[in-house]
């Protein structure tokens, strides 16, 4: 290796490492905040690192009014959204990937596009019409438009899973005795069913995020990011470090599963390899 | 069997597409048109079913419409083309391979599993007036005293946290979209260009950036409308004191419980959304290429 | 085993027609290869005998019975993709054994069965292992494997060896013909290599544009092409073709091809008469062709422009006139280009073709004494 090549290859590492710290130190500053003693967070000066190790702070969120049951709730909505985004976007997934079909181009834009769509916004008047379909405060019309925020993901990142598991597959199946269903379940399935894991956990996470619709359509039944935006004015610092820090805990998990799949989420064509 | 099933079955087949994509279609009709059309009416019609203004009217005569205005189309300003550059760097230094790069590309995304609340919190923590940042500068010697970065009196301050913040958690989504448009990109076209003579900087221009066109586009367009309905970032770490015109939506709903005008919020949201896509997808077509 | 009758099977696929009313009927037993370039409708073909497409029109029966409705399972068919479609997820004895596990035929005999199968094709070592763990030649026995433990009433083929390189096809290539001998299933086979088909096939459907052109035993279809397409895809070199003028003289015919004349051997005399002062295309092998070293009387003057050594024989390229002709000598001596040479075509070897149509004109039957050469 040459100097100058030398040269270079530092250079790259110096601005990979810059960037990587860009990204990891603020998430390991808040994890450090969420477990500093409480009282110290309030100190100046400031030690940038604690004294001790504390659980008092993350005790003290998980123990406020209401954390516990908008941590169910988020929960509850985040499976519920899952179940009825795989459910509904799936079979579209599938269809876009295995079928030539008339008007399958103009559904992929239009799936394409709903993902442009800001969403969220339609949680203000859905207010009115959630009070009149009572609604209104359950969590089951917060995963409704959870639903149709996920819903276009679920449906692109399907039909990149299926797309991934060969039409012949299915066919020789097919010749080999089963029926059309039966090639389906016996080889398109599992052969695509870590792919749905990761579509699956997609859809959860990004219900489990959203804060904007949740806040809009529940009063009493709060979720978790609902719940702390809600309780920002009169929150002291340590409910809002610990708050932000446990609700990046299941992202972070999710990444880490699932990285593979990022790509057929948001990449603009659905193929694969 | 006789014959009709079969011809029955084969009726079936052709139409099985069909009722695989139904039920999307019949949850986004219901669940995009439904909201919208209750949006034009909440905002343009009175309880009593009278078409009106007044909530039009009522929204931009408000004190807050025209900084909200202002602010959220400065934020999109600033932080759109920042992120774009961001991520098309980082993506084409992804896209060298060098040791370690996938390692790299997963620490980048990390945060587009990050929720907008969730990273408004992180950084609020760095910004605060006993935040992390002040801790730092303080014992490099260099504060006495700790900085109001949030503070109503210190917009410049405010925006400028609320940009990091945006920036360090939304780059990620770009950054993904140019990454995979990158890797659809036959790296044959690469090395032909270098056959003949192109040199780096040239392979850039001349091949790689005119092939991520489409994904550069819809990278422009959904950045664009995200960062339209910025709202718990900047709730998170100024309140109030910057505001933007997501959250006065969810103000005048949260406070003052007019969903009339806060529908006309939404409805502009969507409008100004729909107008920059259009525009988008009218100036920047790609021209028919097919990698 | 059983017989396969297409009747007027068409499908279409939006504009596109893929099948054109294809007649065709595959004896009991026989061993029938679906010829064409790329494109020409020979998988559809088959799809639509399997039922992984519906025919947009017409009939299919396999053994007399109508099984144009019915879905692939209950046809009685199997099937080797041209990608092998082999499981990933299931190892070599679960893939063999799948077919025969839909069935519900009890686990005892199934492993008997698969073991047997397995044996058959050398792949008994193999069972407990998964496709990727695999070879492209090894997968492609598991696939073949699949299909015949299935005993089925007819075997599909779709390009089952373009995927092997050079010489494991061949060796494939004798190992299917061993096992169609061993098994004796009606088998349909595609593929686009005309010498696979010569060499596996009891007869050829060479396929163009959706319709079956010829469809012939090996031999016929490479001796006499129906038409001048069959003769251009069949042939490695593919035939020769000059273009010729039909004149009589006295009593006998010549065909004129630019500057030069050739006489035309008798048995073509009487059809060609009908034909004066039309033009024909001549189309005659590389093999068919004698090269002379020397002067011999009558023969075309030919500059060698490129000679390939290719061990067994040597292929030149010629030209004659303004023709340019492939031929095939004898490996010594080694010609040179710009080399001057002798051509004498073999006469009964001589194919005709109609100008306009590309069909070729009858063959005439050879009269008790053979006609002389040129
Ligand atoms: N699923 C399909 N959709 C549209 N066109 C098809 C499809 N399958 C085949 N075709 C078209 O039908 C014609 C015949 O194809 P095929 O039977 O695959 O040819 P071959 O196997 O002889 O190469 C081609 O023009 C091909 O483009
Ligand atoms: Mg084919």
């Amino acid at each position: 290796m040459t100097f100058r090549q030398l040269q270079r290859r530092f250079l790259l590492y110096m601005v990979v490492v810059v960037i990587a710290l860009w990204v990891l130190v603020p998430l390991a500053l808040i994890a450090l905040a969420a477990f500093t003693p409480r009282l110290e967070l309030y100190q100046w000066p400031r030690p940038v690192l604690p004294s001790g190790f504390s659980t008092a702070t993350m005790s003290f969120f998980l123990r406020s009014y209401g954390t516990l049951t908008s941590l169910r709730n988020s929960a509850l909505v985040a499976l519920l959204t899952l179940g009825m985004t795989l459910a509904v976007g799936a079979p579209a997934g599938y269809a876009v990937a295995r079928y030539v079909f008339r008007g399958r181009e103009a559904f992929r834009i239009g799936i394409l596009m709903t993902r442009m769509f800001p969403t969220s916004l339609l949680a203000i008047p859905l207010i009115v019409t959630f009070i009149r379909w009572q609604l209104y405060d359950t969590l089951i019309g917060v995963a409704f438009i959870h639903t149709a925020m996920a819903l276009p993901f679920a449906v692109l990142i399907t039909s990149g899973i299926f797309s991934g598991v060969p039409k012949e597959l299915e066919e020789a199946a097919m010749t080999l005795g089963c029926s059309r269903l039966g090639a389906f379940v016996r080889v398109a399935l599992p052969l695509a069913l870590p792919g749905l894991a990761a579509a699956a956990m997609f859809t959860f996470v990004i219900s489990w995020n959203e804060v904007f619709a949740s806040a809009i359509l529940t009063v009493r039944n709060r979720t978790l990011p609902a719940q702390v935006l809600t309780s920002l004015e009169v929150a002291p610092l340590d409910f809002r470090f610990a708050g932000g820090f446990f609700m990046i805990i299941p992202a972070l998990i999710f990444m880490a599963l699932a990285r593979r799949y990022l790509f057929q989420m948001w990449g603009g064509a659905i193929s694969e390899r | 069997m006789p014959r009709t099933p079969a011809l029955r079955s084969l009726a079936s087949e052709k139409a099985l597409p069909y009722w695989l994509i139904l039920p999307t279609i019949a949850y986004v009709a219901v669940f995009f048109l439904v909201p919208v059309v209750q949006a034009l009416l909440l905002a343009f019609r009175t309880q009593d079913g009278q078409w009106t203004t007044r909530f039009l009217v009522r929204m931009v005569q408000d004190i807050q419409f025209v900084s909200a205005l202002r602010f959220t189309l400065l934020l999109l300003a600033i932080i759109v083309p920042l992120q774009l550059v961001t991520a098309l760097f980082i993506a084409l230094l992804v896209n060298t391979r060098f040791r370690g790069s996938r390692t790299f590309l997963y620490i980048c995304a990390i945060p587009l599993g990050i929720s907008d609340l969730a990273a408004g919190l992180i950084w609020f923590s760095l910004f605060t007036q006993h935040g992390y940042i002040n801790s730092f500068l303080y014992g490099l010697g260099i504060i006495e005293r700790p900085i109001f970065f949030l503070s109503a009196q210190n917009t410049g301050w405010v925006l400028g946290s609320i940009v990091l913040a945006e920036h360090w958690r939304a780059t990620a989504i770009v950054l993904v979209i140019l990454v995979a448009g990158l890797q659809m990109i036959s790296r044959d076209y690469l090395e032909a260009a270098e056959v003949f003579g192109a040199r780096s900087w040239q392979r850039l221009w001349h091949v790689t950036l005119p092939l991520l066109k489409p994904s550069l586009q819809s990278a422009l367009i959904i950045r664009t409308i995200l960062a339209l309905q910025m709202f718990a970032v900047v709730v998170a770490m100024g309140g109030r004191m910057v505001p933007v015109l997501a959250g006065e939506a969810y103000y005048w709903y949260y406070l003052y419980r007019n969903t009339n005008v806060a529908s006309a919020y939404a409805l502009l949201l969507m409008v100004i959304s729909a107008l920059l896509a259009w525009g988008y997808l009218r100036f920047l077509r790609p021209r028919e290429v097919r990698p | 085993m059983a017989e396969i009758r297409l009747e007027q099977v068409r499908k279409t696929f939006g504009r596109v027609v893929a099948v054109r009313d294809v007649d065709l009927t595959i004896e009991d037993g026989e061993f029938l290869v679906l010829l064409g370039p790329s494109g020409c409708g020979k998988t559809t073909t088959l799809r639509c005998i399997a039922g992984l497409e519906r025919a947009n029109r017409g009939r299919i029966f396999i053994g007399r019975r109508d099984v144009t409705g019915l879905p692939p399972a209950r046809r009685g068919i199997a099937m080797v993709f041209q990608s092998y479609a082999v499981f990933p997820h299931m190892t070599v004895a679960q893939n063999i054994g799948f077919g025969l596990r839909m069935r519900h035929v009890p686990r005892r005999q199934i492993q008997k069965e698969v073991e047997e199968a397995a044996e058959l094709l050398r792949i008994d070592e193999l069972l407990q292992r998964y496709p990727a763990q695999l070879s492209g030649g090894q997968r492609q026995r598991v696939a073949v494997a699949r299909a015949i433990v299935m005993k089925p009433q007819v075997l599909l083929m779709d390009e089952p060896l373009s995927n092997l390189d050079a010489l494991l096809r061949l060796q494939m290539r004798a190992e299917l013909k061993r096992l169609h001998r061993e098994v004796g299933t009606t088998t349909v086979y595609v593929t686009h290599d005309q010498v696979e088909a010569l060499s596996l096939g009891d007869r050829i459907a060479v396929m163009m544009d959706g319709t079956i052109v010829q469809l012939d035993h090996p031999s016929l279809v490479y001796d006499r092409p129906a038409s001048t397409f069959v003769a251009g895809f069949i042939g490695t070199p593919p035939m020769n073709f000059l273009e010729a003028t039909v004149a009589a003289r006295d009593e006998s015919v010549e065909l004129v091809v630019g500057e030069f004349t050739l006489l035309v051997p008798a048995l073509w005399r009487d059809q060609l008469k009908a034909r004066t002062g039309q033009t024909v295309i001549v189309g005659i092998r590389a093999e068919n062709i004698t090269v002379h070293h020397g002067p011999v009387p009558g023969s075309l003057a030919a500059t060698v422009l490129v000679s390939e050594p290719l061990g067994s024989q040597q292929l030149l390229t010629v030209q004659v006139g303004q023709d340019v002709l492939k031929v095939a000598t004898a490996p010594e001596p080694l010609l040179a280009a710009g080399q001057t040479v002798g051509l004498t075509l073999v006469g009964q070897k001589l194919r005709l073709f109609d100008k306009e149509t590309g069909k070729a004109l009858p063959v005439p039957a050879p009269p008790p004494s053979e006609g002389g050469t040129q």
